[in-house]
């Protein structure tokens, strides 16, 4: 088995509580996983995107050994989760947006000394690791503040620290930018990326609901929702799959000559014309690339100038509209309710 | 060998937090030592009003100290993967390579250390105020049966922490349920052989009660429900028994909570 990580068929359900049973009306087991299966390469940073409740958080627990999947197998660097778990641990972590860990009398420097402890790290080592980490995110004044005192965003910031200073082989980080501010969840990107680069054969696995977090960051991402993978592929192939034909953005100024219908030149499919004050905007979706080729000639024959010309690809957004049916932040939340 | 480093370190980083709350929070000194204290005191004073004999206000502040650690077994040991679990630190300890038995121990340990300051404080104060007849028969084995003691009932705190993450917030009922009854089984202000022999059999099956009354016989010379030697075998086999319990409880309930999603408290 080559893959860092290895899903088949996984589906975890989840008793409703009796509760929201009366509320809802709806009765039998919330099914959180719908039969998932990926497979994440090693040195891979994987995404998975999906809006709240798609079961992201869910199947990284399994794959971190802290649910037992309901049926379904997981490998994760060869090691079967349900018949593994002690080998596995020592090679992974995990980091929770808006996680609430730690000890609050304790120093944020003690807090991250502590979970290093329980990975075995030695003093010196963690030391090094933890000022290290400190450094990337920011926190080195707070270093000696107790964790209680601390704003949401540090003790995000600890906690991202917490996941990389026992240097794990593969990386879960769940909403890992959750409640930061830009600049620090820009340097957390830039981090993760060159952990990535520097560290041969590490895989990190992400879960996010930002789409350019997954887009800047992300080898390959999945699309998950209602438990099922709907599509995982690179960012650029996923925007392929929905954008069949390709789309390209033209802006001119007209010359002397006969005003020129884009409807009409072969190989336009759609056009969108827009008349500014200064130019003419088109947005063209064509056959195939070469009619752009056929559409500058048109122009040029109307001795029209041409002020900028660009190709543009559909954006993740438009990925997950067309496969989900709905924005990431339209709420749908099957956890609701259900016994933990 | 590796396993071994992991635990001590395991252990030794989950004291650590109690450690630090001594030093940080020094008002603890006083909610755990003088408070406490001044329950010892009243009862003592009852007894001398009582024209008692003198070693029953050494029974009494014997019983504070020591019923000290039970409520830190019930409570700090019992309700603190409970706590963890809510806080979040449990799942990073289960996800962890960490043996549970070594975060277990250093709960133990934290828990122990902080007690055993509290329990100095009420036998410094209690001799002191009370001039009480201490006059150990064998320093040895008074130090071997508190140390046995302690081993029992912090193995039964083990237990107690699996089963908090079997229960939940049952299990704080439960706690609150063994409480009382165990303040009058364990004869904390009065010697067990007060009770049916019945009653004192049930009741020296428990550790505390067990080892304060070896304690008792070794530092007033009174006669126990069984000989010292008995007791302290009984509190080394608990102790064992219990030990090991808590490892085969936390691996089935460890299993058991993935199954049913009870590890942690959030999830999508």
């Amino acid at each position: 088995m080559n893959e860092a990580i290895r899903v088949e068929n996984l589906v975890r359900h989840y008793k409703r509580s009796s509760k929201k049973k009366k509320t809802t009306g709806e009765s039998g087991p919330l099914i959180a996983l719908d039969g998932v299966s990926l497979e994440v390469r090693p040195g891979e940073l994987f995404g998975l995107l999906g809006p709240n409740g798609a079961g992201k958080t869910t199947l990284i627990k399994i794959l971190t050994t802290l649910l037992a999947p309901t049926s379904g197998e997981a490998w994760v660097d060869g090691l079967n989760i349900l018949t593994q778990p002690r080998e596995l641990r020592p090679r992974i972590n995990m980091v929770s947006g808006g996680e609430s860990c730690g000890y609050g009398v304790l120093s944020v420097r003690e807090n991250l000394w502590l979970f290093s402890q329980i990975y075995g790290v030695t003093n010196a080592v963690a030391k090094t690791r933890i000022d290290t980490m400190l450094d990337i995110v920011g926190l080195t004044e707070k270093a000696g503040t107790r964790v209680s005192h601390l704003s949401t965003g540090q003790r995000q910031k600890m906690n991202f620290c917490r996941g990389f200073i026992t240097d794990p082989k593969i990386l879960f980080l769940d909403e890992p930018t959750l409640g930061l501010d830009v600049n620090a969840a820009r340097a957390i990107r830039k981090f993760v990326k060159e952990w990535l680069a520097e560290r041969e054969g590490r895989t990190l696995l992400l879960t996010t609901h930002y789409m350019q977090e997954a887009d800047d960051l992300c080898d390959r991402l999945a699309v998950i929702d209602r438990g099922k993978v709907l599509a995982y592929d690179t960012p650029e192939n996923l925007r392929r799959r929905v954008q069949k034909y390709p789309i390209f953005e033209l802006s001119w100024t007209p010359g002397p000559g006969d005003n020129l219908d884009p409807a009409t030149i072969p190989g336009v499919r759609q056009a969108i014309v827009r008349n500014g004050d200064a130019a003419i905007d088109w947005k063209l979706i064509v056959e195939e690339e070469g009619v752009i080729g056929t559409v500058i000639a048109s122009l040029m024959a109307t001795q029209a100038r041409i002020v900028s010309l660009k190709k543009t690809e559909a954006t993740l957004e438009e990925v997950f509209l067309q496969l989900v049916g709905r924005g990431l932040d339209a709420p749908e939340d099957p956890a609701e309710g259900a016994t933990v | 060998m590796m396993y071994a480093m992991l635990f001590i370190r395991t252990m030794l980083a989950r004291a650590y937090p109690r450690f630090a709350q001594v030093r940080r929070q020094p008002s603890w000194l006083i909610t755990e030592t003088l408070l406490p204290f001044l329950g010892v005191a009243a009862f003592a004073y009852v007894y001398r009003a009582m024209k008692a004999p003198e070693e029953y206000i050494g029974f009494v502040v014997l019983g504070g100290a020591m019923t000290a650690f039970w409520l830190n077994v019930l409570w700090s040991m019992g309700a603190q993967l409970y706590w963890e679990r809510s806080s979040g630190n449990l799942e990073l300890y289960i996800m962890s390579p960490a043996p549970m038995m070594g975060v277990l121990a250093g709960m133990a340990l934290g828990g122990m250390a902080l007690t055993m300051i509290r329990a100095t404080v009420i036998v410094s104060a209690g001799i002191l105020l009370f001039d009480i007849p201490f006059a150990p028969s064998s320093w040895g084995l008074l130090i071997a049966v508190f140390l046995v003691t302690l081993l029992a009932l912090y193995g039964m705190g083990m237990m107690f922490a699996s089963l908090f993450l079997l229960w939940g917030r049952e299990a704080y009922h439960i706690v609150n349920l063994l409480q009382e009854p165990v303040y009058l089984l364990t004869g904390m202000n009065f010697p067990l052989k007060i009770f049916p022999t019945a009653i004192a059999s049930i009741a020296i099956g428990i550790p505390l009660a067990a080892g304060m009354d070896a304690m008792r016989q070794l530092l007033f010379h009174v006669e126990g429900f069984l000989s010292v030697r008995t007791e302290a075998l009984m509190l080394l086999g608990s102790a064992l028994v219990f030990i090991v319990l808590a490892k085969r409880m936390l691996d089935y309930l460890e299993r058991k909570a993935r199954e049913e999603g009870r590890l942690t408290v959030r999830w999508q």
